[in-house]
């Protein structure tokens, strides 16, 4: 019941700040010179201002900027996200299209970063100030300074290149039509290098934290209780740090997974994955409104969604939050 | 900061001309022997996914590049760069050029089995080049109506005379054939066919995964015996250029169209014996870079200004140092390229010469004033390429060296065209103007007075020339070639004259090939041809 009612107080809240993005983002495209005709004219390389006029028409630009934002207020209290002038589709289909390969992205490389964050950086606080923890440190932070389209062309580079032994791009194999399992592990493949890029970046921040938040806990009273009763350093580390440790990593799930959806736009355009992150930054350069919009809406569905199970974790790690709630 | 990026791209350059150089010579190589093999997977780099796949309804390569193999044209051009028929088997015009004959090719089918017929002519003329294609609405601005007495035949008739050689010479790029079965009912936009398209060519569509790829299969029906060779073409949407060089090199790339790649990747393989770098079999789409001027400026109205404009940029230094073998020095609006209607560089031309261009100056009234500064401008660059980006800041450090800072505003596409032919919001701009075949196509309209505001790629400078704007109706009409050719010749020398729009650069795109292509680049719009001759070999 509980539960119930904190997703509910915590939907109820997220509905202004939702219609406050969408309508903050559909004026700042009014700023962008040029709508989504002159986009196309500059695709086609050329057309004539009658052809031009009835495009408009057929786009619904010919409306006032107030009655458009209007229409598409009250589509989508309709649940309608509109029709998407690059793709001739609804909107709605074409993001469910594009869905697939960045939740699949999105949560391989966030695993990815936190498993082996949170093992180096456990492995650097149990060594602290040792070479164990200097080399965790440093090769943590060339791996956060690097950026990622040099990483994933590297990678490239060196696997697909010259080793041969990964697709340099591509969501799966085109050539052969697989099915089941062996579809699962033909697109494991290809994401393996776009997963191992995003993924590094966030690694030397789960690294870091988890290094920080060690340490702080290590010094806590209860720690030198557990000691005295006699546990070994292990029992101490599982049994009693880790949990505490991990309360800021989690917190960091939550903002990065905005992060993350942004923050692939790169990683998908040098591996080719149809993503999200692509499709909004064509959309953009295609002035396509609806389609921006309805990824603005779904992302920060998502974002909301993250954070809400993030909260529930927290009161799973920590009953004091719950308690005091 | 100028002077690093200078050097830097100066070495590319140069390593690029050395390379290119070695392979340019003889791209063929020794071919003649070998025996046609069948069968094969070409894929192709696709850059820029377009909204809609339909040649009939947009002219643009990024359809040609996947259309051009699905559907077909009346007439392609052939090695040489003459019309050669293809759904059209000849053509003939009546003495007063307002009546065009053309015979159809029998016993072509299109992809669904039904037959290819002159229905289908007339329906795609009437509803789709005069209607919806860009370029296709002001060819056939004075098309009246096809007339289709045989299923063999359609005949197209005109208000005003039309020059059988520029109808021959639009047609393939404005001349593909759409199926009138599948569009009569419903509006032609959003046909489902858009995205799906059915022709008569020698690929079949199968499937497009937008934001992946396009599959066409061989089309074991084609009316062309024996082709065409390959199985299937893959086209790979890859937006990222250093990916897709990676891709090239991997081996899952055979083809990359157009100036995919970046400068310095092309320069890279062409070093490498697994590739073909050449501009051979894009004559047929050469582009000039632009300078236009806004005449709304006082100064810029001034026919000094803009010669001395044109005196302080040192062409030939930024094509050696920035694009190398990839461009050469422009006379003018009409490329060496166009066999047909270059006029030779015997028109105005400005050299670079600075103690010129600074007396040019002086003499319309704009001396140095407080800290050497004539005037300022403002320079909108078009986003299409890194040459027009290398081209705006060498004007740009150009100008400042005669008193004339120029502040550079970047946009993206569409915002380019808005501000520019639209608002009119600049002073200079610089992009590309894509020469068509026939400068009735393309490049009038860069000149002619009276454009509707707002037209992308025409006059909106705000110049306006009685004399210009006769020659080019005269061109226009003008059944006799060799009269034709004369009056284009006089056009150039006008607007090279009046220096309205200034195009010194002549480019080519260059195409990155596997060196196990066989018959390709084989026509002056071969990316944009159906392929049905290439092979690969083992």
């Amino acid at each position: 019941m509980r539960i119930v009612s904190l997703a509910g107080r915590r939907l109820a809240a997220s509905i202004p700040t939702l219609v406050l993005i969408l309508i903050g983002v559909f004026l700042l495209l009014q700023l962008a010179p040029g709508d989504t005709v002159d986009a196309l004219m500059a695709q086609m390389g050329g057309g004539d201002a009658a052809s031009a006029r009835a495009l408009r028409e057929f786009y619904g630009l010919d409306l006032s900027i107030p009655a458009q934002l209007g229409n598409y207020l009250w589509r989508l209290v309709r649940l309608d996200l509109g029709f998407s002038s690059i793709y001739g589709k609804p909107v709605s289909t074409v993001i469910l299209e594009r869905l697939p390969p960045t939740i699949l992205l999105m949560t391989a490389s966030l695993s990815f970063a936190f498993f082996f964050g949170l093992v180096f950086g456990v492995l650097a606080a149990r060594s602290v100030n040792k070479w164990p923890d200097t080399l965790i440190s440093t090769i943590g932070l060339i791996f956060y300074a690097t950026p990622s389209f040099w990483f994933g062309l590297m990678a490239i580079v060196v696997f697909s290149i010259y080793l041969q032994w990964l697709p340099a791009g591509g969501f799966e194999d085109i050539g052969a039509v697989q099915t089941g399992i062996w579809r699962v592990l033909d697109i494991a493949r290809h994401l393996l290098l776009p997963t191992a890029t995003l993924g590094l970046i966030f690694l030397a921040i789960y690294l870091r934290i988890m290094r920080a938040s060690m340490l702080e806990v290590l010094n806590l009273d209860f720690v030198r209780t557990a000691r005295a009763k006699g546990l070994d350093e292990t029992r101490v580390i599982t049994g009693h740090v880790l949990r505490n440790a991990l309360l800021p990593m989690v917190t960091l799930i939550g903002l990065q997974a905005g992060t993350m959806l942004g923050g692939s736009v790169v990683v998908e355009s040098v591996f080719s994955l149809p993503g999200l992150g692509r499709l909004a930054y064509e959309s953009v350069i295609q002035r396509d409104l609806n389609t921006l919009l309805g990824i603005v809406f779904v992302s920060a569905l998502l974002v909301i969604i993250v954070n809400f199970v993030v909260d529930l974790l927290y009161a799973r790690l920590d009953p004091r939050i719950s308690a005091g709630g | 900061m100028g002077l690093t990026r200078l050097e830097i791209t100066r070495r590319t350059a140069l390593l690029t001309s050395a390379a290119i150089a070695a392979n340019v010579v003889n791209p063929m190589r020794a071919f003649a022997q070998e025996t046609p093999r069948k069968g094969g997977v070409f894929n192709v780099h696709y850059g820029a996914e377009q909204r809609q796949l339909n040649p009939s309804l947009q002219a643009s390569t990024g359809v040609y590049i996947i259309s051009g193999k699905i559907q077909e044209s009346l007439v392609d051009l052939d090695a040489q760069g003459k019309p050669v028929g293809v759904l059209a088997e000849s053509w003939e015009s009546s003495p007063d050029g307002k009546t065009i004959t053309f015979k159809l090719r029998k016993g072509v089918t299109w992809h669904d089995g039904k037959p290819f017929t002159s229905a289908d002519v007339q329906f795609t003329a009437m509803e789709m080049w005069k209607k919806i294609l860009n370029y296709g609405s002001t060819l056939q601005l004075f098309l009246i109506a096809v007339d289709t007495p045989d299923p063999q035949t359609a005949i197209f008739r005109y208000e005003r005379p039309m020059p059988l050689n520029l109808l021959l010479r639009a047609l393939p790029d404005l001349g593909y054939i759409s199926a009138k079965h599948l569009y009569e009912s419903g509006d032609i936009r959003q046909n489902p066919v858009n995205l799906a398209p059915v022709g008569t060519g020698p690929f079949k569509f199968v499937k497009y995964e937008r934001g992946q790829y396009i599959i066409a299969d061989r089309n074991p029906d084609y009316w062309r015996p024996n082709a065409p060779y390959l199985d299937r073409i893959v086209w790979k949407v890859i937006t990222d250029r250093a990916a897709a060089a990676a891709q090239m090199e991997a081996g899952e790339l055979q083809y990359s169209p157009f100036s995919g790649l970046t400068i310095s990747d092309m320069a890279r393989l062409s070093k490498d014996k697994r590739f073909i770098v050449t501009t051979k079999g894009n004559e047929g789409n050469a582009r000039t870079n632009t300078l236009e001027f806004n005449f709304r400026r006082k100064e810029l109205s001034d026919i000094r200004v803009r010669r001395a404009i044109a005196h302080a940029i040192n062409v030939p230094f930024f094509i050696d140092n920035f694009l190398g073998d990839f461009a050469k020095l422009g006379t003018g609006p009409i490329p060496s390229t166009s066999t047909d209607f270059y006029p030779g560089a015997n028109t105005p031309q400005y050299p670079y010469d600075k103690a010129k261009a600074t007396a040019l100056f002086d003499e319309a009234g704009y001396k140095p004033g407080a800290g050497g500064t004539r005037f300022s401008l403002r320079l909108l660059p078009a986003p299409w390429g890194e040459d027009i980006s290398l081209w705006s800041t060498f004007i740009q450090q150009s100008l400042s060296e005669v008193g004339i800072p120029v502040e550079i505003v970047r946009n993206d596409g569409g915002g380019f065209l808005k501000q520019v032919y639209a608002e009119h919001a600049f002073d200079l701009a610089t992009g590309w103007h894509q020469y068509r075949n026939d400068p009735a196509v393309s490049t009038t309209v860069w000149y002619r007075s009276g454009q509707p505001k707002g037209a992308p790629w025409t006059n909106q400078w705000g110049w306006e020339d009685a004399k210009a704007d006769k020659t080019i109706d005269d061109a226009l009409t003008e059944l006799d070639p060799a009269k034709r050719k004369a009056l284009y010749a006089e056009f150039v020398k006008q607007v090279n004259t009046e220096l309205p729009v200034w195009m010194p650069i002549e480019q080519i795109f260059v195409t990155t090939i596997t060196a196990k292509a066989r018959n390709h680049s084989n026509t002056p719009r071969w990316g944009s041809s159906n392929w049905h001759d290439l092979w690969l070999s083992a």
